[in-house]
């Protein structure tokens, strides 16, 4: 190998970027990794605030909370008790990713093999990514839900947008389906759509709700319950169901849904993700080095920020707050690499079917086909076990102890792989509640039914979603747990009845 | 595959319309910290912003999450000490580190503060939202400040009175120059060539002629440079800027006898420095002047006004006097609008008072923007403030208050300076 380096700064200068990008292109086409083309922007640390405070979208609709949260990122940085994230990449054909002027040529380049090719490759690859999210139009998609959002203040204030979209955003963790596939449809497909809903969806509310005394005779035992299958995605019901929203209403609902479903597999694909993007810079910058095209000087400055970035540190450090995502992911592809070339007879034992194999074909596999969850159960090894000396904690609100179920030996493997893996569910992290009941024919009111897992029981807020919950609903609601031997009690309902006055 | 955007140039403040609504959205209780925050500050200190805290609780945004207790399994790394089967201890709740520690962090709902600054304008615009200089409308003729013209350089565009004559003509000489220079240097070399030719015993005469029509040539071409030409015209350039001429002058009368404890002289301090900051909105320069009266009043400085301890009766019109003077000494009406502050427990001098009304109706409210009174008792009215009735009626650049405790000063001081007094409204 000829040692020749590139340039390496500390200045970095939009030549040299190019250099580096060109080599990094080469070095990810050898590896094998489809991406969308990439847009790489720089700009300021302020920018990069903007960024953040809203949640790293480039366009965004108007609304007090991104403030809230403008205000709180400055506050963090000026006081530099946080340091800004090095980039931000965003889910889109082309491909957009941020860096920052401030940043040295090696972070530069680390960024881009990072996001441009790690991350840009995960989007374009990961079977969640392709079935949930429609890189192509999404940028689109921002821009009317942007312009929708400050027409409707126009015609309707400020003020009301306002409540809807708090309402909106209490509840956007239920907008998404879970097990629907949703259907992809073109941006002027989308607007095309719009402007027919509107006119469409009310009149069929109404029908939904006609309630004339005709049917009065009828046996009200009989009448099918609606929904007739409990409800997961509750402001997708709201959209479609509420009586009173005007269209404009209905049409700031499914914003909201859409935008929460654009992000619901990044929440699903942290560790695998972040894993990924981690492998890729770690193997390319290495890749380029062993060529002589970086510099040791690059090389140390490279490895200095990465280690920093796949540290974990133990529960009982000050630092610790819960498991590294960058962690663990980088160490289990680096780890699934060791067990295709070099497996142990206990990697043999664990993993049959891939030990041995061709590492790359493996890890694409791996990208593509699963999520956090899932990747967890299948790729965990028992040397990654032992590494992070992984150990878990049985929190019993009836017992006055916590035990320890499992460590990091021969019989806790199987344990602590599924704790783990139970983990990144998210179903168990987040509460299960469903849209059970409406009294179509009664007072409209709308019941929702909670279903604790593990007796764990919904925290204090609720009352206050419930208000939220009200306002699109604008009819009684009432939300209700099923108790473990099938009993149902009554959690909270907005309005409020007032017992003790009467 | 990649293309690279600069986009360092763009905006950086894409998140200023959602950090105004945020502002809008809790105006109520930054408004509220505002009030309190201005009573740490000196009067005069209006340079910086303020750091504002709202309750987390009232400016959380409730999702439905998993509340404590139930049944958790935690996975945690860097297992240092422990086997499978061995019982922990609960750590004490709310007392995070040891190995249960998972709770904590589900729980959404911290109690600190929210903490942020806003720049100085934000605070002084919602310290002062909805008030109103008094008599501002009567004044509004003489502006408040006043555009002085500067000179501000050359242009080449202008009114002929303004043509400056030495520039206008460098410009045409260094023109001329330019535009002649290379015509000038050929001339010289055929003049020269032609000296050689006449020098000659036999004048080549065909040559002669060609040189000298091609020197005629070139001397017309160099004559027919316009002496002075439209882009050689420089004229004298004069920008208008703002030039302060109303000044302020505000005076603060406390009375600091023996009945004014130090917590009166402090409810008196805030309302001070409510003043000197609403003015400093509308006047760049504004002067304070501190009288203390007992029964004999005297200027001091800020240090003294606030906390040093006097004794003695109390006989009001010994300050409205000194301020008189000073105002015929220092502050002719004029050049200056004339702000008073008096603050008092309302003990007076029972004699004393008509004749209080009398110097203030006499003098000085007539050369006065605005007098405000403010009494800081718990007890009963005295002759001052039934006296000081009669002039709120009568002259509508007088008013007066009471306050009973530290609470009542911001609504007061509003109460003051509310836009569109209906006092006003009434004698317009």
């Amino acid at each position: 190998m000829t040692y020749n380096p590139l340039n390496d700064g500390p200045d970095w200068t939009f030549e040299r970027l190019e250099m580096y990008q060109a080599e990094i292109a080469r070095v990810a086409e050898h590896y094998r990794l489809d991406t969308y083309p990439n847009q790489i922007e720089v700009i300021t640390a302020e920018q990069m605030m903007d960024a953040y405070s809203s949640v790293g979208m480039p366009i965004g609709y108007a609304h007090w909370s991104y403030g809230k949260k403008f205000i709180q990122t400055e506050q963090n940085y000026k006081r530099g008790q946080m340091g800004l994230a090095y980039e931000i990449v965003i889910n889109s054909d082309p491909c957009i990713a941020y860096l920052m002027e401030e940043n040295t040529l090696p972070m530069q380049a680390l960024v881009m093999a990072h996001a441009c090719y790690g991350h840009n490759s995960f989007f374009k690859g990961n079977y969640l990514f392709k079935t949930w999210t429609d890189a192509s139009s999404i940028i689109d998609y921002l821009v009317f839900a942007k312009n929708y959002v400050a027409e409707c203040e126009q015609k309707y204030g400020i003020e009301e947008v306002e409540n809807l979209l708090d309402s909106c955003h209490a509840l956007m963790n239920y907008g998404v389906d879970r097990y629907k596939r949703p259907q992809q449809i073109s941006l002027f497909e989308e607007q095309k759509r719009q402007k027919e809903r509107e006119d469409y969806l009310q009149s069929q509310v109404n029908e939904l709700w006609k309630t004339i005394p005709q049917s009065k005779q009828e046996d009200t035992e009989n009448l099918p319950q609606f929904p007739s299958e409990p409800q997961e995605n509750i402001l997708y019901f709201i959209e479609k169901n509420a009586p009173l929203l005007e269209p404009w209403q209905r049409e700031i609902i499914r914003i909201v849904r859409k935008i929460s479903q654009y992000f619901y597999p990044q929440r699903q694909t942290q560790v695998m993700n972040e894993g990924w993007a981690t492998f890729w810079h770690y193997t390319i910058l290495n890749h380029l080095y062993d060529e002589g095209k970086l510099s040791d000087a690059f090389m140390l400055e490279f490895l200095q920020s990465h280690t920093n970035v796949v540290y974990q540190p133990p529960y009982n450090s000050k630092f610790y707050s819960g498991i590294n995502p960058y962690a663990l992911g980088f160490n289990m592809m680096v780890d699934i690499r060791r067990i295709c070339e070099n497996p142990t007879a206990e990697d043999k034992e664990w993993f049959p079917e891939f030990a041995g194999k061709d590492w790359l074909d493996t890890l694409h596999f791996a990208m593509e086909n699963f999520k956090d969850e899932s990747f967890v159960s299948q790729f965990l090894s028992p040397k990654i076990i032992r590494d992070f000396k992984l150990f878990t904690i049985l929190d019993k609100e009836s017992s006055p102890h916590l035990e320890v179920k499992a460590i990091h030996d021969e019989v806790g493997y199987q344990k602590v792989r599924s704790s783990l893996s139970a983990h990144y569910n998210l179903s168990n992290n987040e509460p299960n509640i469903q849209v059970y009941k409406v009294d179509v024919r009664g007072d409209r009111s709308l019941t929702l039914r909670y279903v604790p897992q593990d007796k764990i029981p919904l925290a204090e807020s609720k009352i206050e979603v419930l208000k939220h919950l009200y306002r699109l609903w604008g009819f009684e609601v009432r939300l209700e747990q099923v108790e473990d031997d099938g009993n149902i009690t009554l959690l909270g309902q907005c309005p409020p009845v007032n017992d003790d006055k009467e | 595959m990649a293309h690279f955007i600069d986009r360092r140039l763009n905006g950086k403040n894409k998140s200023t319309p959602n950090r105004q609504r945020f502002i809008r959205r809790y105006k109520k209780q930054i408004k509220e910290a505002v009030s309190d925050a201005i009573n740490k500050r000196s009067v005069t200190d209006i340079s910086s912003g303020e750091s504002i805290s709202i309750p987390q609780r009232d400016i959380s945004e409730p999702v439905f999450h998993q509340g404590k207790g139930g049944n958790r399994e935690h996975i945690h790394p860097g297992n240092d000490q422990f086997s499978t089967g061995d019982k922990i201890q609960r750590p004490p709740s709310g007392q995070g580190g040891g190995a249960g520690e998972g709770n904590a962090s589900d729980q959404g709902e911290g109690q600190d503060d929210f903490v942020f600054s806003i720049s100085k304008d934000e605070y002084l615009d919602l310290l002062f939202e909805d008030l109103e200089l008094p008599n501002l409308q009567k004044s509004q003729l003489d502006k408040l400040v006043q555009m002085k013209t500067h000179r501000a350089g050359f242009c080449n565009d202008g009114m002929p009175s303004n043509l400056d004559i030495v520039r206008s003509l460098k410009g045409s000489i260094a023109r001329r120059i330019a535009m002649t220079a290379g015509k000038r240097s050929r001339l010289k070399e055929l003049e020269v060539e032609l000296e050689a030719l006449l020098a000659e015993p036999v004048p080549p005469q065909h040559q002669i002629e060609t040189l000298e029509a091609e020197i005629e040539a070139l001397r017309r071409r160099i004559a027919s440079v316009p002496f002075i030409d439209n882009y050689d015209l420089r004229f004298r350039n004069y920008e208008k800027r703002p030039h302060p001429t109303s000044k302020a002058v505000m005076f603060c009368l406390m009375d600091v006898s023996g009945s004014m404890d130090q917590a009166t002289k402090d409810m008196a301090k805030r309302f001070y420095i409510l003043l000197y900051q609403f003015l400093t909105r509308t006047y760049k320069d504004i002067e304070v002047v501190y009288i203390r009266h007992h029964t004999q009043a005297k200027e001091v400085d800020e240090q003294e006004f606030f906390y040093s301890q006097e004794t003695g009766g109390t006989i009001v019109s010994s300050a409205l006097k000194l301020m008189d003077e000073i105002v015929a000494e220092r502050y002719s009406q004029g050049d200056w609008n004339i702000y008073a502050a008096q603050a008092s427990d309302g003990d007076n001098w029972a004699d004393d008072s008509p004749h209080c009304t009398d110097i203030l109706a006499n003098k000085l409210l007539k050369v006065v923007r605005y007098y405000a009174y403010i009494e800081i008792t718990t007890r009963a009215h005295q002759s001052l403030w039934r006296e000081y009735q009669g002039l709120s009626a009568a002259y509508n650049n007088f008013a007066m208050q009471h306050i009973r405790s530290v609470e009542d000063i911001y609504p007061i001081f509003r109460e003051l300076f509310k836009k569109n007094r209906q006092k006003q409204q009434g004698a317009a």
